[in-house]
């Protein structure tokens, strides 16, 4: 099934909670929202499933008009980040219940029921009770219930924000193949770029309300289309100055400037946005011919085998993401080294120009 | 004995002796009573029992009760859900300040009611009939239950209404198969405390009736009879009159150890 909205918007008051938006998902790819708590995940997922409406525009449905039509009518599934189950129900009569509600003949409902459970080693838990399983298994359940209904559009909010880590990982690996083959549209909202990334598929950026950039997940990571997108999906946040164009040279400071080739080259003199992820900001020099950095070192967090350093250069904050153990006292002025090649250039009004 | 368990057990003997000293006097006979302290009936007679079952204008006290008390608790709960549902679930204009205004329905004395509602009430024929009592009471009953399941049901979260939507459960089908099973506890303590308030009500039980829906309590009062005071009979009556609350409470305890988790009884 395809899932095409039509510049709808949402509003409650005053209040706008979705810009226009327009989106077009295809039946079998799995889609990813990704954007910060608050950017209107939930909300854009609430709007397709029905359970809010729209102040305006249109939602379709393999090109049929849904826009009026309740959830009980869209064949959707819906699984939310809090562990939703019916309390009083075991873990079979919970998955079974959708199907129950849509009339489905008892035999039937056994062999999706144990299908479900099979694809979600649920097979042991069917006779318990959702407060007697874990948190995973507890989402489990509500994914084996989306499962088993066989929807045309399944809506994922944030399933494993509150799994501990392990769990995540596990799950995550298994949430595409889960929903491969089934022809369905998958959304997968999250908040975090590398849960995007990790996950593949399509990507839509989501920032206050809007979808900035829609398209294959690797793709729109490679090519951000304005500065907003760019900094959506980047963890930890892309750093960003402004550079003045001179002839082909980029010049951030008095001190720091580099050769432009390329796209930027071509660009008219002038002032530009440049940005560049963390991870091409490294404390010690690279390979090829990288561009130094002075700054003054405020935080330095070492995770085993990463260090993430934040350092004031000017005006600006920088973040350095390097492999290896890196320890830098606060305070210290230290070189950091930026590979141009990286670097995404923007004009002012944020538009991506190189 | 461990001296830990000496106090409770002295709050427990505290507690009981005045039920105790009841169903103490319902098996003596209103001689011994009267004549002076014992701790045990000397004669054990089961007279007064016997009286209340077969006198029709006892028996049926206890009838006449135990109706108009059942059709309140069914009255509120029905009115009360809905109402407590949307309390919950939906803001709208004057939403808090109605939650607050209903409360203030208990903080009247039913005395204040009691004449309107025996005027009302002749006027259109309800008087000395069930559901006369069972209505005033859900003037107090209504606010109670509402406050109580409003706190429930709050605690259930909106993402569960939206699940069994998407799954494809209509309103109706999600209330009755899902919602109302999700918050029985709430709905047992509600009921609960409608039974305990409509059971030991006893002005406008007793202004609203005559004869044909006369409550227990009311009867309790007329046992200075020719006969002189019949205090055992009196002693038998009120302890059959503790039974069907201790019945009630015994289903509901652990559901009240909920609501008071909850701060809403």
């Amino acid at each position: 099934m395809t899932l095409e909205l039509q510049n709808i918007t949402k509003r409650v008051g005053a209040i706008t909670h979705i810009k226009e938006t327009s989106l077009r998902l295809e039946p079998g790819h799995f889609n990813v929202l990704l954007g910060e708590t608050g950017a209107g995940k939930t909300s854009l997922i609430k709007l397709m499933a029905g359970l809010d409406r729209v102040s305006s525009g249109k939602i379709l449905m393999n090109g049929e008009d849904v826009t009026r039509q309740t959830p009980q009518k869209r064949n959707i599934a819906l699984v939310h980040q809090f562990f939703m189950n019916y309390p009083h129900w075991t873990v079979y009569d919970n998955i079974a219940s959708p199907l129950r509600v849509a009339g489905m003949a008892k035999s039937e409902i056994q062999g999706r029921v144990e299908e479900a459970a099979d694809i979600l080693q649920l097979r042991p838990m069917l006779k318990r009770y959702p407060h007697e399983l874990s948190g995973g298994q507890q989402q489990r359940t509500a994914l084996a219930r989306a499962i088993a209904k066989e929807s045309k559009a399944v809506f994922l909010d944030e399933p494993l924000a509150n799994l501990d880590y392990k769990l995540r990982e596990e799950l995550r690996e298994q949430l595409p193949e889960l929903f491969a083959g089934r022809g369905a549209v998958v959304v997968y909202a999250t908040s975090e770029p590398e849960e995007a990334l990790l996950l593949g598929g399509w990507t839509a950026l989501m920032h206050d309300g809007r979808v900035t950039q829609f398209g294959p997940t690797a793709e729109i990571y490679r090519a951000p289309q304005d500065l907003l997108s760019a900094q959506v999906f980047s963890n930890p946040p892309i750093n960003r100055a402004e550079i003045t164009k001179t002839a082909d040279r980029a010049y951030l400071d008095d001190t720091v400037n580099w050769p432009l080739s390329g796209d930027a080259a071509a660009l008219p003199d002038g002032t530009y946005q440049v940005a560049i992820r963390p991870d091409y900001v490294t404390p010690t020099p690279p390979d090829a011919d990288a561009v130094k950095l002075a700054g003054t070192v405020q935080v330095t967090e070492l995770s085993g085998s990463k260090s993430s350093i934040q350092f004031l250069m000017g005006p600006d904050h920088w973040v350095s993401l390097a492999y290896g153990i890196h320890p830098r006292a606060a305070g210290e002025e230290h070189v950091f080294y930026m590979d141009p090649s990286k670097c995404y250039y923007f004009a002012p009004d944020g538009q991506r120009v190189a | 004995m461990k001296k830990r368990s000496l106090i409770p057990l002295l709050y427990i003997l505290f507690l009981m002796l005045p039920i105790y000293w009841l169903v103490a006097m319902s098996f003596k006979t209103t001689g011994e009573i009267l004549s002076g302290f014992s701790l045990f009936p000397r004669t054990w007679t089961f007279d007064n029992y016997r009286t209340i079952f077969t006198d029709p204008t006892w028996y049926w006290g206890y009838f006449n009760s135990i109706a108009y008390v059942s059709i309140n608790t069914v009255i509120s709960l029905t009115v009360a859900l809905p109402a407590a549902y949307a309390f919950s679930r939906y803001r709208f204009l004057g939403d808090k300040q109605l939650f607050f205004w209903l409360l203030t329905n208990r903080m009247a004395p039913a005395a204040v009611f009691a004449l309107p509602f025996f005027q009302l009430y002749s006027a259109v024929g309800l008087f000395d009939t069930y559901l006369a009592v069972a209505l005033a009471h859900t003037l107090f009953n209504v606010p109670l239950a509402v406050w109580i399941l409003e706190g429930f049901m709050s605690g259930v979260p909106k993402e569960l209404d939206e699940t069994a939507y998407v799954d494809g459960y209509s309103f109706p089908r999600f209330f009755v198969k899902i919602f109302l099973p999700t918050i029985r506890s709430g709905v047992g303590v509600a009921a609960f405390f409608c039974f305990m308030f409509s059971w030991v009500e006893l002005l406008l039980a007793k202004t609203l009736t005559a004869v044909a829906a006369k409550p227990i309590a009311a009867t309790m009062t007329k046992t200075a009879s020719s006969a002189g005071y019949e205090l055992g009979l009196l002693a038998a009556a009120g302890t059959l009159t503790i039974i069907p609350g201790a019945i009630v409470i015994w289903f509901v305890r652990n559901n009240i150890a909920k609501g008071f988790a909850l701060g809403r009884v």
